[in-house]
């Protein structure tokens, strides 16, 4: 079990790690989801024991560790760069913490075999990583990684540099063999759709600070705030804002929209709406869609599915559609979304389901 | 496929073709021509066939020198390459000492060649050079004009503080391109520092080693400004190299054929061991190696 008290980082009067508690089980798959710079990395050397915590404890199965070289703690580490011994062959690679921790003789060559094998290595062993594939390199990465039998495996965005096919293969993989093992798994992404394929626990980081900590689908569905819900998101979260007054909310138009029996015993005021890209539709999805006027900026098309920028009452959004829709550039169109799909934040970006089911 | 040939290609490459003719093929072909021959001046020339090569190879001026040459070359190799690693290692990362040092060590790489000499000429002088002074002070009979040893060691010591600097330049170039996700790594794996040195650092800067094993062998195995202007080659013959002797016989004697095979058989000299280093080094890097862990 890895648990943060209230851990900081204070580089040069900038704030990098601000008050961050987190409680990691063991054998527990953890995401750490934010955007580049949102402190994921240092996060994680804090984690590791790389750097110390200008302020809070770092805690190892209740002792702490905190300002304990990372030498002596049992910390392993995948970096998004494929770092090897560049000069010593796979084997001996995958075999380094072995020696380093005294394993002697056929021992060595089991766990390596092992490992290797796992990390589909075997017929490369006696090259060096340099005359490897990036995807061999980092497998050996892990391989090393995944012998060394650490209580913390730390992965810092392992499959950012590798191509599509074998990112998915080894998504699937990773959390399995590691789960085994039953360490403290972290891994870190920038992508939302990694942390739900990983599935696990999430913590969204946001300018150093973990906005919320919980169940991967859970964080997904319910976030407490807006900035979680926009990390949390890909494309981006579109925003509508609102003022309720009375039963129903309005957007700046005067478009009316419903509230639900919930909403309706919120203070009157300024809200905003946050909705995913695939619930604004350009088709009346069901009689329930409220209608608003948008402008095409751009539309890009991946094939099965298509994306439309678009400006809706100086808010810019997108619309994920499915097939290809081919749409004008400075077309006026109508867009239709749904008040069920919404999530509803008031003004300091709280997330208005989460205060209502807090005991008052 | 077809080959598309355009003729055009070839006025490209003119310009560098000329350059490279009138300032090495064109001078080589004439001392390969003065080689063979013998000349009494008034620009009388006779074949002489190999005559040259067989006087020169079998002369005892030349083996000597040529020993003192290689001699030479492995010292300063010897010390200066571990000493330029060592101080590349020590070298701060980042900061204000980084351009700091790198001034530094870029300074005796600016000084001419002459001047060095002459530096350290007087530097070393017993009667008014804070070295030589300073040791015939603490008793150490330290003459480079009489004594080999001391003119050895000056020549040495000389050639060291001029061109260490450029072994730790490359060496430095070649550790900051490291980057620092190999030192955590091998933090996190508990490597020790000479491991870190050993499987990380050394193998990155492999081929700026190379770059430094070569230009320094070629360039002290070619020295002939500092000992000069320090020694002029003696006490005796001690510190004459194979470039000082050319010298001597092509401007001193004006013995243009011996002067010729002489340059010829250098130059082989040169091209033979820079291959050798570069192909011993380069099967240094791709062995295989083993990690020898911590005992």
């Amino acid at each position: 079990m890895l648990e943060l008290r209230g851990v900081s980082k204070t580089v040069d009067g900038m704030d990098h790690i601000r008050d961050v508690s987190l409680r990691l089980e063991s054998g527990s798959l953890n995401v750490l989801l934010g955007p580049t710079l949102s402190g994921k990395t240092t996060l994680m050397r804090l984690m590791a024991g790389l750097d110390t915590p200008t302020a809070g404890q770092v805690l190892v199965n209740g002792q702490d560790v905190t300002g304990v070289s990372v030498r002596k703690r049992d910390v392993a580490m995948v970096y998004q760069q494929f770092i090897n011994y560049p000069a010593l062959t796979v084997y001996e690679n995958i075999a380094s913490p072995l020696r380093v921790a005294g394993v002697k003789g056929a021992d060595v060559d089991k766990q390596v075999r092992k490992a290797a094998d796992l990390m589909k290595l075997t017929p490369y062993l006696d090259r060096t990583p340099l005359n490897l594939s990036g995807g061999q390199q980092q497998r050996t990465a892990i391989a090393r990684a995944l012998v060394k039998g650490a209580h913390l495996v730390l992965m810092d965005e392992p499959l950012a540099n590798l191509d599509y096919k074998l990112r998915e293969e080894l998504r699937d993989e990773l959390p399995k063999i590691f789960s085994e093992s039953g360490a403290v798994f972290v891994y870190a992404t920038t992508e939302p759709t990694e942390a739900l394929l990983l599935g696990g626990r999430t913590a969204t980081l946001h300018e150093g600070q973990v906005s919320q900590f919980g169940d991967t689908i859970d964080v997904y569905r319910n976030p407490q705030d807006i900035v979680t819900a926009q990390t949390f998101s890909d494309p981006p979260l579109n925003l509508l804002g609102l003022t309720k007054s009375g039963g129903e909310f309005r957007t700046s138009n005067g478009t009316v929209i419903p509230a639900s029996e919930e909403e309706k015993r919120l203070p009157d005021g300024h809200y905003k709406a946050g909705f995913r890209p695939h619930h604004l539709y350009l088709q009346r999805p069901s009689e329930d869609a409220v209608c608003l006027p948008a402008v095409v900026d751009v539309s890009e098309i991946t094939g099965s599915e298509s994306y439309i920028h678009l400006t809706c009452l100086n808010h810019r959004w997108v619309a994920l559609e499915h097939g290809i829709h081919n749409v004008d550039v400075d077309a006026k169109i109508d867009v239709f979304v749904d008040a069920k799909n919404f999530m509803i934040f008031d003004d300091e970006g709280r997330s208005v389901a989460s205060l209502m089911h807090e005991p008052a | 496929m077809e080959k598309t040939v355009n003729n055009k290609a070839w006025f490209m490459v003119l310009p560098v073709l000329l350059l490279v003719a009138f300032t090495a093929v064109i001078p080589l072909m004439t001392v390969v021509n003065y080689a063979f021959q013998d000349s009494f001046g008034n620009n009388q020339f006779f074949w002489v066939g190999i005559e040259w090569f067989q006087e020169l190879l079998s002369s005892e001026r030349f083996h000597d020198a040529l020993v003192r040459n290689l001699i030479f070359s492995f010292s300063i190799l010897a010390i200066e390459i571990p000493l330029g690693i060592g101080i590349a290692l020590c070298m701060p990362k980042k900061g204000w000492g980084v351009p700091v040092c790198l001034v530094l060590m870029a300074l005796p790489l600016l000084v001419p060649w002459n001047v060095v000499g002459t530096i350290w000429q007087v530097f070393g002088r017993a009667d008014i050079g804070l070295l030589g002074y300073f040791l015939n002070s603490l008793g150490i009979n330290y003459n480079y004009t009489q004594d080999p040893v001391a003119a050895w060691a000056t020549v040495i010591v000389m050639d060291v503080w001029h061109w260490t600097s450029l072994v730790v330049l490359l060496c430095y170039a070649g550790l900051v391109s490291i980057p620092e996700a190999y030192y955590q790594a091998a933090r996190i794996d508990g490597a020790s520092r000479w491991a870190v040195f050993r499987y990380i650092q050394l193998p990155k800067m492999h081929s700026v080693l190379l770059i430094a094993v070569l230009l320094r062998f070629m360039d002290s195995f070619m020295i002939y400004t500092e000992p000069f202007v320090v020694t002029g080659g003696g006490p005796g013959n001690s510190t004459t190299f194979l470039s000082i002797d050319l010298v001597k016989m092509a401007i001193g004697q004006f013995d243009l054929g011996p002067a010729a095979a002489m340059s010829l058989v250098y130059f082989l000299i040169i091209l033979l061991f820079s291959w050798v280093f570069y192909t011993a080094m380069n099967n240094i890097g791709t062995e295989k190696k083993h990690y020898a862990g911590e005992e």
